[in-house]
């Protein structure tokens, strides 16, 4: 028991032994999510990092129900799920499926879509690395532009990614989706409260959490946290909700430098000050709209 | 079938013995003791730590347990990515290279 | 008190379906199975079902719903057809390796290109290694029968096996035929209401398909549905029995033997060819001629014991398929020739492929290949699969 009061709740519904990298942010984002969950949680994971990092049988690091599933079917399964808990009456559980950005935004955004438009009353978190991490760093549709991975490798003939990041969460807007919001697991508290409004929420809801990766971003694993608030603190990954289309983008006194975020990391090693200058430009053009968007709905 | 346990690892002899689900609860805390993993051991000087709760806080491995009004490292499961130490307001952890014994 | 209907075998299915409760519906329109599922949304609609509905956005996902339903602890339905069922294909090897006893109709129809939506077994065979329960059905009865029994027996503890009931495009699916409709109570009588022991839920949280070594459990648990494959044929057989007494109405065995037993000219076929069959096997025993059918209701398990005790005798089999493994030969005949390799009683074996893409398979064609068979029987030389009807030419032998 805390003599002091600790900064998050207490209980821990992910036990320590599961096998995630040094340093992994898919860690620090299940123990936050399921922090504000509880305990009456129904958790749905599809191939990906954790598929794996909960242990191996018989071994599991979860105190919650918890049912792997195919690539893309997480939605699909969570649907299920609440549709059966539906049959039977019960109505104080909270069903949440939780996905790698490959699962979300590549080969599971059909079952996505699916379930958002039928209303489903569900919380999908897409946990962000940016790349397929778990089969050992290959190119998403989530991977930002200029990033190296295995199979968007640097040579003479081709190099980095050259297509920008797909925007899961104005993808979510555009299905008119109750909540969904960006999260950093650099800022726990903000992720935490998000989950408890997406968990009030009488429908779907989706929420990105942005989870750096030592492994596969090439950065020293202790510098998990330090890389996340960089990265919102440059803009780069702006933390914003968006309540039944009403935008509240967070602001920060505080500004990083995307150069520096970017020098951070081996996977944008071999950008040119060029390049990260028309990264840059893309970065504040998407922010900039973002207030906007902010502004507009707010007035509404 | 006989439930699985949370806290005992099941002695199955044969085929007929396991779960017809695959189903398993066999908590990682006794399963999967992840401290072999370290290279740097976080190591706290007390007399610098505020009690502030970050390091606890910021463990992706929950293993840094609080108990009354301080910090304590599981490291049985800590695998020494050392955000604790790099994270601490008051710089009261240091990464110590382990010796292997 | 039961009911006489005069229903197709798609609304069939729909009526098994809400007289055995399903809870979850997620399901998915492809010709020719719209029918099963528009009939069922208007069930839910109207009250009469109790079912919750999902207008899932792929047959994958239909699949994916239903076994996570299955696994929170609920009865499941779905229906679909072709390339609806080999969209599913990596969920049925979900389903059976997460043991959901998920019960579906499938509406046997042809693969495309080119499109094609009349009756062929295509679909279901290429899913004849997911682990699933497969029977073929030959009426609109055996339909509604045979739903109720696969829950009855899918859901028992040591099974927990998904099941697919097949029926023949437009000559089942959309052809009325009477059928003997029990009431709810009946149903109820017979069919407990699905509570597995082993579910997600809040109060008893397990981890479920989690990572399994090939040092730990996972070949165990492959040889675990295999065994539980074993333990569902007889089950069948023995809640069959149980059926039976409760609605006064046989449902049979994994085979039915139609006027096989003292034949010595005997063809093996499924489904709505065996109708027919029936008819022909009548008109030339008529004509004196020792003929005979065996049909296969059940294709996984597959019968290999009841077909041994049931070819052994025979002086000539054939195989007619209403599918054709490229590269080889029908898969039904494969099966066959399986089953009776290792018999000490083993006749020559002819496979015939027929009816592909939902030609008619005529009284007149199965004549024929009755009177391929006399021949072979005679002791004339013979092809060992023949393709039937083909337009102008025979096969080529290469």
């Amino acid at each position: 028991m805390a003599g002091k009061k600790l900064p998050l709740p207490e209980e821990e519904l992910m036990d320590p032994g599961h096998v995630g990298c040094l340093g992994c942010g898919g860690c620090h984002a299940m123990r936050y999510t399921l922090k504000a969950t509880g305990p009456r949680t129904i958790i749905s994971i599809p191939a990906c990092c954790w598929a794996v990092m909960p242990g191996v049988y018989p071994n599991t690091c979860f105190n919650i129900p918890h049912i792997n599933t195919a690539f893309e079917v997480t939605a699909a399964s969570i649907s299920g799920i609440r549709a059966a808990l539906d049959a039977r009456g019960i109505e104080d559980i909270t069903v949440l499926g939780w996905a790698g950005d490959g699962g979300t935004a590549d080969i599971g955004i059909q079952a996505l879509s699916g379930m958002v438009e039928r209303g489903t009353k569900a919380m999908y978190i897409m946990y962000d690395n940016e790349a397929y991490m778990n089969t050992g760093i290959q190119r998403s549709s989530s991977t930002p532009i200029g990033a190296w991975t295995t199979t968007t490798q640097v040579g003479k003939v081709r190099d980095y990614k050259r297509a920008p990041k797909k925007n899961m969460v104005e993808i979510m807007v555009a299905h008119g989706i109750p909540y969904t919001a960006t999260a950093n697991i650099a800022w726990p508290k903000d992720l935490i409260a998000k989950v408890k409004k997406a968990m009030a929420v009488d429908g779907p809801s989706f929420i990105h959490i942005f989870a750096p990766c030592p492994t596969g971003w090439r950065y020293p694993p202790d510098r998990t946290l330090e890389i996340a608030r960089m990265a919102t603190h440059a803009k780069i990954f702006p933390l914003y909700e968006v309540e039944n289309g009403v935008y509240t983008v967070k602001k920060f006194k505080k500004e990083a430098s995307i150069s520096e975020y970017m020098m951070m990391q081996g996977r944008f090693r071999h950008l040119t000050q060029e390049e990260i200058g028309s990264i840059s430009e893309s970065v504040v053009r998407w922010y900039d709209k973002l207030l906007k968007f902010e502004l507009m709905t707010q007035e509404e | 079938m006989d439930r699985p346990r949370k806290d005992e690892r099941p002695d199955y002899k044969t085929w007929k013995d396991i779960p017809l689900t695959p189903v398993c609860n066999f908590t990682t805390i006794k399963g999967n003791p992840t401290g072999g993993w370290r290279t740097f051991r976080p190591i706290v000087d007390m007399d610098k730590c505020i009690k502030c709760g970050i390091c606890w806080q910021d463990c992706p491995d929950a293993a840094i347990v609080w108990e009354e009004d301080h910090p304590v490292w599981l490291y049985s499961h800590c695998k020494g990515c050392g955000i604790c130490a790099r994270e601490c307001p008051s710089d009261a952890i240091e990464m110590e290279l382990e010796v292997k014994i | 008190m039961s009911t006489k209907k005069v229903i197709s075998g798609n609304y069939t299915a729909s009526y098994a379906s809400m007289l055995c409760r399903a809870e979850v519906v997620p399901a998915y329109p492809i010709t020719p199975q719209t029918t099963i599922v528009e009939k069922i949304a208007e069930f839910v609609a109207s009250g009469q079902m109790k079912a919750q509905y999902i207008n899932v956005e792929s047959e994958h996902s239909a699949m994916a719903a239903c076994i996570s339903a299955a696994l929170t602890g609920v009865r499941t339905f779905t229906a679909t057809s072709a390339h609806g069922l080999v969209l599913m294909h990596e969920m049925l090897h979900w389903a059976a390796g997460a043991r959901t006893p998920v019960i579906m109709a499938n509406i046997n129809r042809a693969l495309a290109p080119p499109w094609n939506v009349w009756a062929d077994h295509t679909d279901s065979m290429s899913q004849r290694d997911t682990g699933w329960i497969q029977i073929y059905c030959s009426s609109n009865q055996e339909v509604l029968d045979t739903l109720i029994l696969c829950y009855k027996v899918c859901e028992q503890p040591d099974i927990m096996l998904p099941a697919m009931v097949n029926l023949d495009a437009f000559i089942l699916s959309h052809t009325s035929e009477v059928v003997d409709v029990p009431d709810q109570k009946e149903v109820d009588d017979f069919l407990p209401q699905f509570n597995p022991e082993i579910k997600l839920d809040v109060d008893e949280p397990l981890s479920f398909g989690t990572l399994a070594f090939p040092s730990s459990w996972y070949m165990e648990w492959r040889y675990k549905i295999q065994h539980a494959h074993d333990l569902a044929a007889k089950r069948l057989v023995e809640e069959a029995k149980a059926f039976e007494k409760h609605f006064g109405r046989p449902w049979g065995g994994l085979i039915e033997e139609y006027r096989s037993k003292d034949a010595e000219i005997i063809l093996v076929t499924m489904s709505t060819i065996a109708s027919t069959t029936k008819d022909v096997v009548d008109s030339l025993r008529d004509q004196g001629r020792d003929v005979g059918l065996v049909r296969i209701k059940s294709f996984r398990p597959f019968p290999t014991k009841d077909l041994r005790e049931a070819l052994g005798h025979a002086k000539v089999v054939g195989v007619a398929d209403r599918s054709h493994t490229f590269g080889n030969e029908g898969p039904l005949f494969t099966e066959v020739k399986g089953a009776l390799y290792n018999h000490d009683r083993r006749p020559p074996l002819v496979g015939f492929t027929v009816g592909i893409g939902g030609r008619d398979v005529l009284g007149s064609t199965i004549e024929g290949l009755y009177d391929h068979l006399e021949k072979v029987a005679d002791g004339e030389a013979y092809k060992e699969v023949r393709w039937i009807d083909l337009i102008g030419d025979e096969e080529e032998v290469v």
